[in-house]
């Protein structure tokens, strides 16, 4: 009896602290193993120029650049998307509609498919239904009906959706309910109030959406192989129109089709750690973003 | 007898103020029944509202009173089971009409919520809000609005030097107050308060009071409370809701003195509630 609620206490402890520890040790065996063999490799000229000699010297700016490009692009896509379908959820759906739950249940679905899925989907309906469609009724030679920076953002706005769409519900879901009351009561319409309360009020949990979207859109590569990222480029692209180099793929044709694997492995790892640290600052602005509306809106 | 009606005496005519003055009604309930649902939660209540007086509604909790008061701003739409049988008039106009646009009718009738829920914007913000959103730009008639607003809520001195704060940053008290200024903002007709002093401490719950007497000048107000000594304090007609009825309505003075209904007296000499 003695001994016993001590270790029925400890064990708990004891076990979900050595798995969190793991987690840790995980993170950390990753990135100083990354921070280790990455940084060495480190130079202006690697950040700053193309690759060389079939991709075993030279540098990685084209995918730095299309990596930016590309991020960029998902987001503006995918956020104004998202935000407006989670307002129609969150505000204007009923609840018990048969129409909302078929919407609720397309969005947890989307949030459930394999990425690779989703680049077959961008190739068969952004690029050979859109695109060439595009293409025909506008008389253009091969511009959209091509894999290109264009079909890969959407396809990645289209695979970050259910993300952008769940945050955005949340985050206006815990604006309390008496501003929605006493707006409406001073007379406001319901746009008004979710215009000039509810979203600033939200504004914050909204970019913490967008946060996790780029996060996720920065590290896909499966979504773009088939839509836009190029095996290599020695130009930078020019236009929606044009294929792209992509950090996370540069990663992948390096480490599956490199010529050199010697040669390539310090060049891997430089990628590698630039990938990270690109993700990294894409995030970290969009928190000061986040932090600067915080408290504006929500200051005192 | 026909002599006297005919020509009533001065002193008759001073010891009758009230009903030298024509009376006008200014809000009129007629056979108002509540659902949620299936349940019932106002049976067929008629009561008369008059213009530029305070009217409260006493009551034990879930007896309808609050019900009753957000259906005559319609914030009941607001909850989708929610429905209604019979009328209400303000100024002779049945405000659930299909021509009567709730938006309009809200600008017509102000609300004050329990919990005071000023926005986390700042207090000129907070005021301007309803102008705002009424289309009006022009920014010396909405600061002076604002100012007025204030004045007449009596908060202004108190928040004069800091229209740029954030309104959470006030007490309870000030912040209740700001949201009348906000209300009143917007030119309302009546004014409803859903136990606007029960969050709040005695000094700021008087405040609130003479602030309702001198708001009567201008407004018709409704008030729901559970405490019977604000009711008599602030009001000139009280009403008794139990379980979704009108027990009983009249001159405040009247029903806490005399009530002609035993279910009235057990409640005000507190039997129960």
């Amino acid at each position: 009896m003695g001994m016993k609620p001590r270790l029925s206490s400890l064990l708990p402890i004891g076990i979900t602290g050595l798995m969190t520890a793991i987690i840790v040790l995980v993170v950390v065996i990753i990135l100083s193993n990354i921070f280790w063999f990455g940084h060495s490799h480190l130079s202006w000229e690697f950040l700053s120029t193309a690759p060389r000699e079939g991709m075993t010297a030279g540098g990685i700016f084209p995918a730095i650049f299309g990596t930016v490009a590309l991020v960029l692009l998902m987001t503006v896509a995918v956020v104004p998307i998202g935000v407006v379908t989670a307002i129609y959820l969150s505000e204007y759906a009923r609840e018990t509609s048969p129409l909302t739950r078929a919407v609720r249940m397309a969005v947890s679905n989307l949030a459930g498919v394999p990425s690779i899925v989703f680049g077959l989907f961008g190739l068969g309906f952004f690029i050979q239904f859109l695109g060439t469609g595009i293409d025909r009724a506008f008389r253009f030679e091969m511009t959209f009906g091509q894999p290109c920076l264009l079909w890969a953002a959407m396809t990645l706005a289209v695979l970050n959706m259910p993300v952008v769409i769940v945050s955005t519900e949340e985050a206006l879901k815990q604006v309390p309910e008496d501003y929605r009351h006493a707006s409406l009561a001073l007379g406001a319409s319901k746009w008004q109030t979710i215009w000039r309360v509810i979203l600033p009020q939200a504004l914050p949990g909204i970019l913490t959406g967008a946060i996790l979207a780029i996060s996720r859109g920065a590290g896909e590569v499966a979504p773009i192989m088939f839509t836009g990222a190029a095996y290599y480029l020695p130009y930078l692209p020019k236009a929606l129109s044009d294929q792209f180099m992509e950090l996370g793929y540069h990663v992948y044709v390096m480490a599956t089709q490199s010529p050199d694997v010697e040669a390539t492995q310090p060049i891997l790892y430089g990628t590698v750690f630039v990938l990270l640290a690109v993700t990294f600052l894409l995030n970290l602005s969009a928190i000061a973003l986040r932090s600067v509306l915080r408290r504006r809106f929500a200051g005192t | 007898m026909v002599e006297e009606k005919a020509v009533p005496p001065p002193t008759v005519e001073a010891s009758r103020p009230q009903e030298a003055a024509p009376r006008t009604i200014r809000m009129e309930a007629r056979g108002l029944s509540v659902f949620y649902g299936k349940t019932e939660a106002i049976n067929k209540v008629s009561l008369e509202m008059e213009a530029n007086k305070v009217t409260a509604l006493i009551g034990p909790s879930g007896c309808g009173k609050s019900t009753f008061l957000r259906a005559l701003n319609r914030m009941n739409d607001l909850i989708p089971t929610c429905h209604i049988k019979g009328q209400i008039l303000l100024d002779g106009k049945d405000i659930y009409a299909q021509e009567m646009d709730v938006v309009d009718l809200r600008r017509m009738i102000g609300m004050i919520f329990q919990k005071s829920n000023p926005f986390p914007k700042s207090v000129f913000e907070n005021v301007a809000y309803g102008l705002r959103v009424n289309g009006m730009r022009e920014r010396g008639k909405i600061a002076e609005i604002v100012e007025r607003s204030l004045k007449r809520a009596a908060i202004w001195d108190e928040v004069k030097d800091h229209l740029d704060r954030n309104a959470l940053s006030f007490s309870g008290g000030q912040q209740q107050r700001l949201c009348i200024a906000r209300a009143l903002a917007i030119e309302p007709e009546v004014i409803l308060m859903d136990e606007p002093a029960s969050a709040l401490d005695p000094i700021s719950t008087a405040k609130i009071e003479e602030l309702i007497f001198e708001l009567k000048k201008k407004y018709t107000i409704m008030i729901v409370t559970h405490n019977m000594q604000q009711a008599a304090r602030v009001s000139d007609f009280t009403g008794f809701f139990l379980l979704g009825d009108l027990v009983e309505f009249g001159v405040t003075h009247d029903l806490f003195t005399k009530p002609r209904n035993k279910r009235t007296e057990d409640y005000i000499t507190g039997r129960f509630g």
